[in-house]
């Protein structure tokens, strides 16, 4: 393995300044990364050269910057292993596309009575608009119970699945604890019942290879900030035979084929989803993202984030005022906790006079917060560029915060 | 003592701190000491939104002055609270709502506290001018 990370760390200019005097260490990367240079460069590039809109002129820079712009689709489905770029609707975000999906199927698809399944884990972003269009359509949403280290209850999901289910949608890896779901089992028992699974891929993206057609979902989302790309970009992968019958989302420009004031023929896949102009800079910059995390190699990467992983934990298991939460076989990319009696928040305002961002909060995971009892937790998220020198930096923060509030 | 005197002795405390620690460790220090709150006051009620850590805030009439008690589930909140307490509390409702708090940007609180935190600040004021409003427009239907 020639994973040099202090090479890597000169490819991303936002790691490389003082916060209070003191060098960052940023560890909060599930909430969004930073961008290696090269995506910099692509964003001032597009912007200074062939910046115009896409899908629409025959002139020439409109021709270049359409070209980009599909090249950057190819290269996500093959990313991702997906069959056609029909599958392949470029989003806002993760959020989004979960509210495209919400939107789209579940007005074609629910019935009053009908149900959806998510994890007592998600983000809130798999949670309110799945409840939004069960509240819409008088259906009903059911939760997967976990354990106190966040794993899920497959038995208790078996028992949830009936024939009113619709669609099941869990995370790939939980952001509030950074445990890695057993989807492939999920997606194994729903499809034994012929229901459709979609996977909320914001972290799993970032730390796993994602192969759609192998791991067989039905559909996937991703944002591209959480992946080393530009913000305002995210990904949709939907199987084909879904996305047909599937009515489009937003109406407008783009997603049309012949507009009448009488009637509307809607585009065919993907544009039946994309209306409006797209961040078209955004979308070609992440295309330099992929680009660059397939240099570095998603196996080099996941075992240097895993070792780091390792490494943090051990180190942190050795504070015994420590709660770590997610406790489980198989996490990736974050580790959620709390220093006994001292309330997160207190922790984090001196975690970050070190020059260490760490998240403090619920992390837009509520539910799983009740459960585990707590307002909140300390996250700290690792990529890797982070190094075992920023781990020993956050320990000695974490010993401060200690003894001045023990 | 008027709250432009209070404001000044804080901001003369604070001008003794040689770096953040030392300042967080006063915080920490009056987080500690805070009046707690009457546990019937740890309601939804009188919780206050906009901070990351919980913070409850109470207010009574004595002898034409706004008593103001408070507590939070994080040290340092308490410790802010507490502070604001310190120069708010034992006025006036007229004195309360005219004052424009200067001593928070004097002492460094606003530039120290990041933007979610300084809402929560800026909460804490808000709530206390509101109880001083009330206490203010009571006093004037009375008369
Ligand atoms: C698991 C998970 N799902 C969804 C989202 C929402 O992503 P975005 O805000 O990019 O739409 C996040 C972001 O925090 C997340 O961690």
């Amino acid at each position: 393995m020639n994973f040099d990370v202090e090479k890597i760390r000169k490819d991303f200019p936002a790691l490389n300044q003082e916060v209070y005097g003191k060098p960052l260490v940023y560890f909060d990367n599930a909430a969004t990364s930073q961008k290696p240079r090269v995506v910099i460069d692509t964003l001032v590039s597009y912007y200074s050269g062939i910046n115009s809109n896409v899908h629409r002129g025959v002139h020439y820079l409109s021709q270049q910057a359409t070209e980009a712009f599909e090249q950057t689709r190819d290269l996500i489905r093959d990313y991702i292993h997906a069959k056609s770029n029909s599958e392949i609707i470029i989003t806002k975000g993760a959020t989004d596309s979960i509210n495209l999906v919400a939107n789209s199927f579940g007005r074609h698809f629910f019935k009053p009575g009908d149900e959806v399944i998510i994890s007592a884990t998600e983000h809130h972003a798999n949670i309110v608009p799945w409840q939004v269009i069960c509240k819409d359509t008088g259906s009903k949403l059911k939760v997967i119970p976990t354990d106190e280290n966040g794993n899920l209850n497959l038995d208790s999901f078996k028992g949830l699945i009936s024939h009113k289910t619709k669609i099941i949608s869990v995370g790939h890896i939980s952001n509030a604890l950074g445990v890695v779901n057993p989807i492939r089992e999920i997606i194994r028992i729903a499809h034994q019942n012929n229901i459709p699974v979609m996977i909320d891929g914001a972290q799993g993206i970032v730390h796993r290879e994602v192969d759609v057609q192998e791991l067989d979902c039905d559909f996937y989302c991703f944002s591209s900030h959480k992946f080393y790309g530009p913000m305002g970009v995210g990904i949709l992968y939907g199987r084909e035979k879904f996305l047909e019958q599937m009515p489009p989302y937003q109406t407008g420009g783009e997603m049309i084929k012949s507009v009448t004031f009488e009637n509307t023929t809607f585009n065919e896949l993907p544009f039946k989803f994309e209306t409006g102009t797209p961040n078209v800079a955004g979308v070609i910059g992440f295309g330099a993202a992929l680009e660059y995390i397939k240099k570095i190699g998603m196996p080099d990467i996941i075992s240097y984030e895993d070792d780091l992983l390792k490494y943090a934990l051990k180190k942190l298991n050795n504070l015994d005022y420590l709660q770590i939460y997610g406790n489980s076989q198989e996490r990736a990319g974050v580790i959620s906790f709390n220093l006994k009696d001292i309330h997160p928040y207190d922790a984090g305002t001196i975690i970050d006079k070190f020059g260490i961002a760490v998240r403090t909060g619920n992390h837009c995971a509520q539910p799983v917060m009740d459960f585990l009892g707590t307002t909140g937790t300390i996250r700290a998220s690792m990529a890797f560029y982070n190094t075992r020198e920023e781990v020993d930096r956050l320990l000695v923060a974490i010993e401060k915060v200690k003894e001045m509030f023990g | 003592m008027t709250i432009t005197e209070k404001e000044h002795q804080v901001i003369e405390e604070f001008s003794l701190f040689d770096d953040w620690m030392d300042k967080y460790n006063y915080l920490i220090e009056m987080g500690k000491t805070t009046p707690i709150i009457d546990e019937k006051f740890k309601t939804e009620q009188y919780l206050i939104s906009g901070c990351q850590s919980r913070v409850w805030l109470s207010a009574e009439m004595a002898d034409g002055k706004v008593i103001f008690k408070a507590d939070s589930d994080a040290v340092i909140t308490k410790g802010i609270v507490n502070l604001l307490i310190r120069v708010l509390s034992n006025q006036t409702p007229e004195d309360i709502l005219a004052t424009d708090m200067e001593f928070v940007d004097k002492i460094g609180l606003k530039e120290h506290l990041s933007p979610t935190r300084s809402n929560g600040l800026t909460s804490m004021i808000k709530q206390m001018k509101l109880y001083a409003l009330v206490y203010k427009t009571k006093k004037e239907q009375q008369n």
